[in-house]
């Protein structure tokens, strides 16, 4: 098999993975809630629109609410049941929570399905089959939900296709499990997605410490002998799973945060999404459920569940032993980008890969701050090679020239500056905050400019009418 | 199902608690000190814990006047160590036979001088504790000499108990029959500076019993245990090895290559090495975060071109020992080295 050699990580930080205890078990399935509560806006781009009624009955599989366009991603119900409500409720998505119409369903518990399970065709055109992504609700299942579809721009070329399954921040290990347990699918997904895409080759990128998850991948890539698919292992050092640093490491590419991935030839998918495309075309079945991984020492039997999309994360956890001790945060995401969620009554949407119960020992952190040492270890360990003492205090001054002249924009808020931080400065947090600062100056500027050209354009024709006076 | 929905506290990432704190590398650092002060106790009597005691308290209410004349509060800069930091690099400058002032009023100018009137701690250009040094040997040059020897056993000696020591310290006041003549002497890098200055070889200098196989007998020892505590730091991921290792090198390479040119004539690596206050330099001095440069490439100029103007200040300069005055001078350089070593940001140019 072909050897992809990587290259050095720019910065990051070897972290406690914090993995073991939720890959003790295999992942757990079948679970039925009483009630889904599922999202509208599942994904990076428009919400659908729904399509279904309060009243209705609904089957598993059948189609809640449709994209508009290739920017979005349809929502199906997950199992039988019948929708109670479709209102605005909070959901965790990619960034945050936001407040989004959600269609609310009273499960029946008989999982019946609108078609028995079969085979799908490939479509013949590269535009009926990102058609077919939209219409089976795929999206980027690593988090950002961004719609696959949506992923490849017109007329672009791919040249390799990174499946990520790097899966580099604490806590989460999804990715891990579904390649320990499902390698094959995860494989003929990529493969799918290679051919969708056109792409020339594809990696299947792990990291090196999930050695499980490598031997399995190697071992079904060699007995399937799935020509242009290749396993390469990546150091393990956050955030060498972050998609730029990705494209980075096994090609030697830096994109800036002004361009895509795609732009360069690369295109970027989860092995979650390979495996739901996979599982799309081999029975039919549309994006309904996705691995989630509910750990932390809050939880009492932490582990991974293959979880229907809208399940309240308050299900999830009683699914996993339910909490134990004290947990005081709990978490969306991993332990460096995930944010903290008010409460459990919040639903799983495709941006969940993880939910951490974090006791005050794991977590709680000496409010304390001291002053900056200039100590420089925040810029050791930054991929976006910036120099965060600097940046603190530009963004302490709201000073947009010295936030631009620093590169704000290339943060990719991964947090690392933080850890290393012996004084104990929130510096991800000032970043994110000082972002607004130098988009207002933006904004601000632009409109200068515009008057600035409208005002010459004005002085000229009054010029020019004197002139002709 | 749960029964009752939970509450949660709302942060922002990341979630993961930091690793390090300043407060806590400060006490490290103090630690990695203590086999060396005991080191040159032994070797030297109780100057360095009594000046030690003194610059601390001096130390902390300088610091606590000045935090009050800002409109600061006291408590929390007081706990982050730094202050007590300053004074024991400063103990190790300052001769065991100062008298109290010495202590007091260098490590009062170090806190207030090279740290707060620049902003207080992370502010400071310069390292605080070599701006108490420089004021020191430049106010003082007569009590910034008495030295005392080692206690070897073929070296005539003197050793005052800790109450003569600190009554002597405190009123000046010598035991009956002492004087401070007998009790002191030069240091080793003192006569080799006489020595060339009077057109002597070296190896006619290091004939004098104050000089071991290798550097100043008893500083030999010191510097050791120096070596010890910063590899410890190094170890324990307080400082990173670029600074030291370079400082050394800039100071040993132009050593080695002059005396292996004339040797006797130029003082060899190896007395450079264990002599005055190159460890202390290298370790604790030069790496001083505020007050060296920030990136690596950054660190490895800075430390080199330490080592070098240690070299040839030593060699070729008006004072014995160099290591402030270099450490000084590129502290004033950071800014630009800084400016010239910044990295290319991911995805730029």
């Amino acid at each position: 098999m072909l050897k992809f050699t990587t290259r050095r990580v720019t910065g990051g930080l070897r972290l406690p993975a914090n993995k073991i205890r939720s890959t003790e078990r295999p992942i757990r399935r079948g679970l039925i809630p009483p009630r889904l509560v599922i999202s509208t806006r599942q994904h990076r781009g428009p919400a659908a629109v729904p399509v279904v009624s309060v009243g209705d009955a609904v089957l598993r599989g059948a189609t809640l609410a449709r994209a508009e366009s290739r920017a979005g991603a349809d929502v199906h119900a997950p199992t039988s049941g019948r929708v109670v409500a479709i209102e605005p409720r909070a959901v965790p998505l990619a960034t945050g929570v936001t407040s989004e119409s959600c269609i609310v369903i009273d499960t029946d518990g008989l999982d019946r399905r609108a078609t028995p399970p079969a085979p799908i065709e490939l479509a013949a055109t590269t535009d009926a089959q990102l058609r077919q992504l939209t219409r089976a609700g795929i999206v980027g299942l690593g988090g950002a939900v961004y719609p696959t579809a949506a992923k490849l721009q017109a007329g672009a070329r791919c040249e390799l296709l990174i499946v990520n399954g790097a899966e580099c921040e604490p806590y989460i290990s999804c990715d891990d499990m579904l390649m320990r347990e499902d390698a094959e699918a995860v494989i003929r997904g990529a493969e799918i997605l290679r051919r969708i895409f056109s792409a020339e080759r594809c990696v299947i990128a792990v990291e090196r410490d999930k050695s499980l998850a490598i031997d399995a991948m190697t071992r079904t890539a060699d007995q399937l002998a799935v020509l242009g698919v290749t396993i390469a292992e990546l150091p393990s050092i956050y955030p060498a799973g972050g998609e730029r640093q990705l494209v980075e490491v096994l090609t030697g590419v830096e994109v800036p945060s002004s361009r895509y991935p795609a732009e360069f030839g690369f295109l970027c998918q989860n092995v979650g999404t390979a495996w739901a495309v996979h599982n799309y075309f081999s029975t039919g079945e549309p994006l309904t459920t996705r691995v989630v991984t509910v750990t932390g020492e809050g939880v009492a039997e932490p582990g991974n569940v293959d979880a229907m999309i809208g399940t309240p994360i308050a299900d999830l956890v009683s699914a996993c032993g339910g909490y134990r001790a004290n947990p005081i945060r709990l978490i969306h995401g991993g332990s460096m980008m995930g944010f903290a969620l008010p409460g459990d009554g919040l639903p799983v949407t495709k941006a969940s890969n993880c939910v951490i119960a974090g006791d005050p020992a794991e977590f709680s952190r000496d409010a304390r701050e001291w002053a900056c040492i200039r100590c420089g270890e925040c810029s050791n360990v930054c991929p976006a090679r910036l120099l965060p003492q600097d940046l603190l205090l530009a963004a302490r001054a709201s000073d947009p020239a010295g936030l631009e002249a620093l590169a704000l924009d290339e943060c990719i808020e991964c947090g690392c500056c933080d850890i290393v931080c012996p004084s104990h400065i929130p510096l991800t947090e000032i970043f994110r905050q000082a972002r607004p600062v130098l988009r207002r100056d933006r904004e601000q500027r632009a409109m200068g400019e515009a008057e600035a050209g409208a005002e010459a354009e004005a002085k000229a024709g009054t010029e020019a009418g004197n002139d002709g006076r | 199902m749960a029964a009752d929905p939970v509450a949660f506290e709302v942060a922002a990432a990341p979630h993961t608690p930091p690793k390090a704190s300043v407060p806590v590398m400060m006490r490290r650092v103090l630690y990695a000190l203590v086999p060396a002060a005991a080191c040159h106790a032994w070797f030297f009597g109780w100057g360095l814990l009594i000046n030690f005691a003194i610059a601390a308290v001096a130390a902390l209410l300088a610091e606590a006047a000045f935090l009050r004349l800002r409109g600061r509060t006291t408590r929390e800069a007081l706990r982050d160590l730094s202050a007590l930091l300053t004074a024991a690099l400063l103990a190790f400058s300052i001769p065991p036979l100062a008298p109290w002032w010495v202590p007091a009023f260098g490590s009062a100018a170090a806190i207030v001088l090279g740290k707060q009137m620049f902003g207080g701690l992370g502010k400071n250009l310069f390292n605080p504790a070599m701006v108490g040094y420089a004021i020191l040997l430049v106010s003082f040059p007569l009590e910034m000499t008495q030295w005392v020897p080692p206690r070897m056993g073929d070296i005539d000696y003197t050793r005052l108990t800790a109450l003569e020591h600190l009554s002597y310290t405190v009123t000046g006041e010598l035991p009956a029959g002492q004087s401070l003549d007998a009790l002191t002497r030069a240091t080793p890098l003192d006569l080799a500076r006489e020595g060339a200055r009077a057109g002597r070889s070296f190896s006619d200098v290091r004939a004098n019993s104050l000089f071991g196989e290798i550097g100043g007998r008893g500083w030999e020892w010191v510097s050791n245990f120096l070596i010890l505590g910063g590899l410890y730091l190094i170890y324990a991921g307080i400082i990173r090895w670029h600074i030291p290792i370079f400082v050394l090198a800039g100071l040993l390479l132009p050593a080695t290559l002059l005396y292996f040119i004339d040797a006797s004539r130029f003082a060899g690596p190896a007395f450079h090495l264990f002599s005055g206050g190159t460890v202390l330099g290298a370790f604790f001095i030069a790496t001083d975060p505020v007050s060296a440069a920030a990136t690596i490439k950054g660190r490895i100029f800075y430390g080199a071109c330490i080592g070098l103007l240690t070299y040839a200040i030593r060699t070729w300069g008006g004072y014995p020992d160099a290591i402030a005055f270099a450490v000084l001078l590129m502290n004033g350089a950071v800014p630009l080295i800084d400016r010239f070593t910044r990295p290319r940001v991911f995805g730029h140019g």
